[in-house]
């Protein structure tokens, strides 16, 4: 078989097959790039009508760069609701959250992933088991528990609701199982008890995984909607999200500021994920695999 | 004296164990796990929130059989998730399939894709209803001057074409993620089997349908789960974008229950509701459990 192949059969397979790459290539760019701007594409038309006079959003012929750039439409968004004061919130709950779940999971899934006691599988086979219980499901007994507290429309209500979540002690006991145990055999050796080998040896070896739970929670508080809608319902104590949707009911005529109001609600998740891109996708990697 | 210097070693390790697990334990136990199991409870009960709880026995779940908002909300989230499970599994499959050939700019595709996932749905729906405004909006517009369409769809202000749009706007929103899936799991099949299959003389498609595929099962199977519960669960987007609307066009379960308990404070009749989400919930997830036998492989 080798023998019949003459040099100019390999020459032409060669460039046959080089033609076929590059229209494959072509083909794989322009497929990614038309959906991409699909993608993009109503975040540009966002960022467009936040500039533009009122009269213009839905002109057509469309023009995607204004005539003259209304910045004024960024100043008024802040004066026409407390929007200062709802970002103000946000930044409160999400960041008192994300402490709370990174203090109290890491801790509990050291215990999950790297402790013998009794009862473990079974109290972990609970954690597990609601997460795949719909949130919705106990909404209701979690808010008439809140109401007894007194604590309605207060933000201590959400913090004690999301601060515990299963899913953040399974996303750092997976990440756990992965560290090998005879590291701890090791230290354990060498007279460490199981605190400071959780201070000194797993916390600094799971940064991955505590940025990875800290982005996840941040932007799950960020842009949380049925929580704050259940249990804010006074301006002062009211999110980002409900400040959004207030606004786009109070002013559903004013296309361009509400497109204003949107984009800065967007601006603080885009930032985090452009610089920890990295750190979303291990954690996704970390609990769908594994998981 | 050395037997009992072991038991309280092991009751030493064990209060250790307990230390580490109580702070969110407590939180866990006291704001989740009771809360589900009183959801059992509440949902044979009357209550309005302000009168007394009296006893309900099984009238909650009779009175679904005869709502018919419950009936159209249930066909609803079954059309719902119909549409949606499919085709992001197909697209976030596809995508997740480019993506994986060598080319450049990779991250930044992938970024571009991943973003929507993380946006905010409020402004995220927000801005599509915009998009998609029957009368002015740039869509419309294009499909009647660009293509001459005299009668666009009315989108998510049009009785029939409410629920695809709420369809299409989930999986531009959410494929991103099971994209990332996906792109994991192609990352773990080994090189080595296209190479000997190559050398066995099999062909790119062939090579897509004996390798890739099977070795793929396992993300299939955990997304589909993922996409199920979600897409029953599925509230925000719907609030946000036709608010269960037009008329009941998009009502879902969530929404039904999140109207009957907060709007007409009637918590046990909103517990059974969710009750049922549930049970259809567990069910889906214990017959794909049933069947991955049949399709998932793994390695």
């Amino acid at each position: 078989m080798m023998k019949m192949l003459n040099l100019n059969d390999i020459k032409n397979y060669r460039i046959s097959s080089s033609w076929k790459n590059v229209f494959k290539k072509t083909l794989i760019y322009a497929v990614l790039s038309a959906g991409s701007l699909i993608m993009i594409l109503p975040f540009l038309w966002m960022l467009s009508a936040s500039f533009k006079l009122e009269k213009d959003v839905f002109r057509y012929p469309f023009t995607w760069i204004p005539e003259t750039f209304q910045w004024i439409n960024y100043m008024k968004i802040w004066k026409k609701i407390p929007f200062l004061l709802f970002s103000f919130n946000t930044i409160k709950l999400s960041v008192i959250i994300t402490f709370l779940q990174l203090l109290t999971s890491s801790f509990a899934a050291y215990a999950f992933a790297k402790l013998k006691f009794r009862g473990r599988n079974f109290l972990f086979l609970c954690y597990i088991g609601t997460i795949a219980i719909p949130w919705q499901v106990y909404m209701v007994p979690q808010y008439i528990m809140m109401r007894h507290l007194g604590l309605n429309d207060t933000h201590l209500s959400l913090i004690l609701l999301q601060a515990f979540t299963p899913f953040g002690v399974f996303l750092m006991r997976q990440f756990y199982l992965s560290i090998p145990n005879e590291l701890l055999d090791a230290a354990r050796i060498d007279g460490l008890n199981e605190y400071q080998i959780y201070f000194k040896i797993m916390l600094p070896l799971s940064k991955p995984a505590l940025a990875s739970l800290t982005i996840f929670t941040f932007v799950f508080v960020w842009n949380d909607f049925m929580g704050p809608l259940i249990y804010f319902t006074s301006d002062k104590v009211k999110t980002i999200q409900l400040g959004l949707r207030m606004f786009i009911q109070q002013y559903s005529a004013d296309y361009s500021l509400i497109m204003a109001a949107s984009l800065v609600s967007l601006i603080p998740v885009l930032i985090l994920f452009l610089a920890l891109q990295r750190f979303f996708i291990e954690g996704i990697a970390t609990t769908g695999v594994k998981g | 004296m050395n037997k009992k210097g072991n038991t309280s070693l092991l009751y030493n390790k064990r209060l250790v164990a307990y230390s580490f697990l109580l702070p969110n334990f407590i939180g866990f136990a006291v704001f989740t796990l009771i809360p589900v199991v009183f959801a059992l409870a509440l949902s044979l009960m009357n209550w309005d929130g302000a009168n007394e709880i009296t006893f309900a026995g099984l009238k909650n779940f009779r009175e679904l059989i005869s709502d018919e908002t419950f009936r159209i909300s249930l066909l609803n989230t079954f059309y719902y998730s119909a549409g949606t499970v499919p085709l992001t599994i197909i697209c976030s499959l596809g995508l997740a399939l480019l993506l994986n050939q060598p080319i450049k700019g990779r991250n930044a595709i992938r970024a571009v894709y991943f973003f929507p996932y993380v946006a905010s749905l409020v402004a995220v729906a927000v801005v599509w209803n915009m998009i998609l405004n029957p009368t002015m909006g740039p869509v419309n517009e294009i499909l009647q001057k660009v293509f001459h369409i005299a009668k666009p769809p009315r989108w998510s202000a049009s009785v029939d074409w409410a629920m695809p749009t709420v369809i299409i706007v989930s999986i531009w929103k959410n494929m991103g993620y099971y994209m990332i899936i996906y792109l994991a799991g192609l990352q773990g099949i080994p090189r080595e089997l296209y190479e000997a299959a190559k050398v066995d003389g099999a062909g790119n498609l062939q090579c897509f349908f004996r390798i890739t595929l099977p070795m793929l099962t396992p993300s299939t199977f955990f997304v589909s789960i993922m996409l199920t519960i979600s897409c029953f669960k599925i509230f925000d987007l719907i609030f946000v974008m036709t608010g269960g609307g037009p008329g009941r066009a998009t009502n879902v379960l969530v929404v039904h229950a999140y109207n009957v308990a907060f709007k007409n404070f009637n918590f046990g009749y909103s517990s059974a509701i969710s009750l049922v989400l549930f049970i259809i919930v567990l069910c889906i997830t214990i017959i794909q459990f049933r069947m991955e036998k049949k399709w998932v492989s793994y390695f």
